[in-house]
């Protein structure tokens, strides 16, 4: 049987890909999901603030999730659990296997890459010390208290001040466990604003900024300390600015990186700038008909735009399947500007825009009051935007009306500074 | 009474289980951790080193070379991952240049075929990642990497398949001698022998001294390492050295059978043999180092970083002998000591033989093993092997594609794991890039499944290493 869409991955991104497409026609799609049941990271994201902006109401995952989840019933899409992708190809076939099917080969149309992401584990820090039971990247710890239900800490300190690593600490706490301090190398958090303010602040928990772990001892198989010291401008230890916390967990936020492994293998082109695939204005990859959106192509900070995305990821995909939409076209290339460290989508064809980009960037370092530039190649300003402040915590976005990408000469750079 | 008990079983104690196990003996391995081969055997270079490097006429040299030769058909038959895939010492200056010659002429001694030294632009053909400023360099192409734990795993296991057994969590602390044998104590229990073989590893000074005069002090020296991501396991191609110094072998850089990276190790002496830590100082030193030989490298790509300990002595030699009749000493095995272990294994058993143990071969002993690598497996043998058992089907570790038929199968191995990382020892899970974040809650599900117990009773790894401490308020497992 051929699909007209297979989706891999059953996360939020997945979920509001194959939906589109489904509103937008297609009837034969599948999502095949490795785990055991849909809805992917959401599942143990027990705390609320999911759906704002899409459902204006507050969610949690779960919640969240079953919004789409429900949605699958009404429809011809066929999800596919406890099965692992294992390789897909240029001509699109998808190799699966299941405890189930065992070794199965489907050929798609179009194929929607919806693999998420995953924590940086305590290696791609080299953190020096020993190396206990006790060191949990926060997403790990999230499974065993919200969907195991265990408790694997009593004394933590958290090493870096991503969103996951927030909600784990205020999460923790509820459980009864003591969290001792929040720790982040860089001079900013790389959380959202309201996860500081709720997860940390309602809660007495430090947060130390310019700081990092320099050494985990043990005793009896499990963490007993962590040592934090103060960093430079460089990001250096500074000898003498030891704090000793004696702690059993050292849980760890220190960045997620797109899971790309089957990207990589088929031979679609990444952005080393975010670790996803290179997409389109449709979020097509370089690899025609494949598609990707979600966590997959940049990490996201909220749910809500992980949907939006992959929702128009999802369209993409039925359009190309229905009017073989496979031109190669002409493309501009959206580049980095002082300040800005990526943008998705990188490339646009502006052959194929019907109404305007939603640029999404994050900038570098956290600035006030400032202004967004969009320039081209020539120097021609395109457009601009002001805010009252970033900060690399938080996804930036814009609206590009189809004209600017008409009027620019060349490729077009984004740049961020302070007004 | 046991014809032979060994004590300790890291490489050395394992391939001399091994070596015993062909022979119609007793013999019990009592070893103090929780699981085999978590001493200096899981943290090193897993090299399988050509034996240019020890003094010609010592023991070392010896059984270096004889444990090279041995390698590749051990491997094979005990279905060890391991690849012949040859070394280079780089030259870096007029210096490194002599040293590389007398490494030559030293290997020649020790009898290492097909050595050669190379110039610049032939070591440039040979490996295009190494830096413009290596002038020359010893190629050595018998030299080749092996997986340490498994290869003692490998041994360990078919010993016991051949009757040796194994007591884990087992400490020795007294030993007395007596007329035709010994007595051992462990967790309180007396075990009889009438040899005793010591591969004690960073203990095997104090293992002595309970039956024999102090001859020798271990000098623990622990070194760093960075692991890399499988991204950059194609950079290298061979194991590159730097000229020896007084300390070792130097920082190198090589390939993994897993096909990843592997960067290190540093040397320091330590006080304490039982702390395997790194050491901020030691990794920026590792990095140093590997960057004078590969440039390239892209530690940005590390998914690991760790640290192992030598059993270093104040000899230069390893310490093979019997300080008192019938209690035979294999103490300060420093590198190639996981070169030389089958060789080491096999040198014991004869001397054993020698000092009147009767080595009567057993009629059909097993002398293989097998493994299923999931991953490696053709696309008609997958589906064969999920259609007899469809644990084979349902993938577990992502990254490196581990299924959950495997994880049950090295859950019931002839010496069974009681950790998560005892898994990984032997099925390879959280290996990869992730380090067990997604599959580790799986892992450790299966685990207690399999052995019956609570996952408030599972283990990370050693002794103490629990992962979780009580059941949330809204309690366990629903």
């Amino acid at each position: 049987m051929n699909w007209e869409l297979i989706v891999i991955g059953a996360g939020p991104a997945g979920l509001a890909a194959a939906l589109a497409a489904y509103d937008k026609g297609l009837r034969k799609i599948a999502i095949i999901e490795r785990d055991r049941y849909a809805g992917g990271i959401l599942n143990q994201c027990i705390h609320n603030g999911f759906g704002l902006h899409r459902f204006k109401e507050e969610l949690t995952g779960p919640e969240y999730a079953l919004k789409f989840i429900d949605r699958l019933r009404d429809t011809t899409i066929e999800l596919i659990c406890d099965t692992m992708v294992l390789h897909i190809t240029p001509d699109r076939q998808v190799h699966t296997v299941s405890a189930e099917k065992g070794y199965q080969v489907y050929s798609a149309s179009s194929i929607f890459l919806a693999m998420g992401c995953r924590e940086r584990p305590r290696g791609a820090i080299s953190i020096p010390g020993d190396r206990p039971a006790g060191v949990f990247t926060a997403g790990t710890a999230q499974r065993y208290i919200n969907l195991e239900g265990y408790m694997c800490a009593k004394r933590v300190v958290i090493l870096g001040s991503g969103d996951i690593g927030l909600i784990m600490a205020r999460r923790l706490t509820l459980e009864g466990a003591k969290v001792l301090c929040c720790v982040e190398i860089m001079p900013h958090s790389s959380g959202l604003a309201r996860n500081i303010a709720q997860c940390l602040k309602d809660f007495d928990i430090p947060l130390y900024l310019n700081h990092t772990v320099t050494d985990v001892t043990a005793a009896n198989g499990r963490v007993s300390s962590v040592t934090v010291s103060r960093v430079d401008a460089n990001r250096a230890p500074i000898p003498g600015t030891e704090m000793v916390f004696d702690c059993d967990t050292l849980l760890l936020s220190v960045g997620l990186i797109p899971e790309n492994e089957l990207s990589r293998e088929a031979g679609i082109e990444i952005d080393p700038r975010t670790n996803g695939p290179f997409v389109y204005e449709n979020m097509e990859t370089s690899m025609k008909g494949v598609f990707a959106g979600g966590n997959v192509v940049h990490v996201h900070d909220l749910v809500d735009y992980v949907s939006e995305e992959s929702a128009k990821a999802g369209e993409g995909a039925a359009r190309f399947v229905s009017s073989a939409e496979n031109a190669d076209e002409a493309y501009i290339r959206m580049l980095n500007g002082d300040n800005v460290s990526y943008t998705v989508p990188q490339r646009i064809r502006p052959g194929r825009l019907e109404g305007s980009v939603k640029l999404f960037f994050r900038v570098r370092s956290k600035l006030g009051a400032s202004v967004i530039k969009v320039s081209d190649a020539s120097g021609q300003e395109l457009a601009s935007f002001k805010r009252l402040s970033m900060s690399p915590g938080e996804m930036e976005n814009i609206f590009l009306p189809k004209e600017v990408f008409q009027k620019a000469r060349g490729d077009i750079s984004v740049s961020a500074s302070e007004a | 009474m046991y014809d032979v008990i060994i004590v300790g079983c890291g490489i050395t104690g394992a391939a001399a289980a091994f070596a015993l196990s062909r022979y119609k003996l007793s013999v019990l391995v009592l070893e103090k951790e929780n699981d085999i081969a978590i001493g200096a055997t899981r943290a090193n270079s897993a090299i399988i080193h050509a034996g240019y490097d020890p003094e010609p006429g010592t023991l070392m040299a010896r059984l270096n070379v004889r444990g090279c030769e041995m390698a590749a058909e051990l491997c094979a038959q005990l279905d060890v991952p391991y690849k012949n895939c040859g070394s280079l010492v780089l030259a870096f200056d007029d210096n490194d240049v002599k040293s590389i010659r007398a490494l030559y002429e030293r290997g020649v001694q020790n009898g290492v075929k097909r050595l050669e030294l190379i110039d610049s632009r032939r070591l440039r053909e040979l490996e295009p990642c190494v830096s413009d400023k290596a002038v020359a360099a010893l190629y050595a192409p018998t030299s080749g990497i092996v997986n340490p734990w498994e290869y003692a795993l490998a041994m360990a296991e078919v010993a016991a398949l051949n009757g040796v057994k194994f007591l884990l969590s087992h400490p020795v602390t007294y030993i007395t001698g007596q007329l035709g044998g010994f007595t051992v104590t462990s967790c309180g229990e007396q075990f009889n022998a009438r040899y005793v073989v010591n591969a004690a590893g960073v203990d095997s000074a104090a293992v002595h001294e309970m039956v024999a005069e102090k001859a020798f002090t271990i000098k623990p020296s622990r070194g760093d390492y960075f692991l890399l991501d499988k991204s950059e396991g194609s950079r290298a191609k061979h194991t590159l050295f730097q000229c020896p110094g007084p300390a070792g072998k130097g920082v190198l850089v090589s390939p993994t059978v897993h096909g990843n990276l592997l960067a290190g190790p540093n040397a320091v002496s330590c006080l304490d043999a039982h702390r395997v830590n790194t050491t901020a100082e030691g990794l920026a030193f590792v990095k140093t180092h590997a960057l004078k030989s590969v440039p390239g490298i892209n530690f940005r790509d590390t998914i690991r970083s760790f640290a192992g300990m030598r059993a270093n002595s104040d000899r230069n030699d390893f310490i093979i002998g019997f300080p008192v009749p019938g209690f035979l000493d294999l103490a300060g095995i420093k590198s190639p000591g996981l070169t030389c272990a089958p060789a080491t294994g096999e040198y014991a058993a004869g001397l054993l033989e020698q000092h009147g143990l009767e080595l009567v071969k057993k009629d059909s002993p097993v002398t293989a093993r097998r493994k299923i690598r999931f991953k490696e497996l053709s696309i008609p043998e997958k589906q064969r092997l999920i259609s007899e058992n469809p644990l084979y089907g349902r993938v577990i570790c992502r990254c490196e594609t581990i299924t959950e038929g495997e994880i049950v199968e090295a859950c019931h191995s002839p010496i069974p794991p009681v950790s998560v990382d005892g898994i990984k020892r032997r099925a390879g899970t959280g290996m990869g890039r992730c380090q067990g974040g997604f599959c580790g809650p799986r892992v450790l599900e299966i685990l207690c499944r399999e052995r019956g117990i609570s996952p408030l009773e599972a283990l990370k790894d050693g002794e103490g290493s629990v992962i979780l401490f009580n059941e949330t308020k809204a309690g366990g497992r629903a």
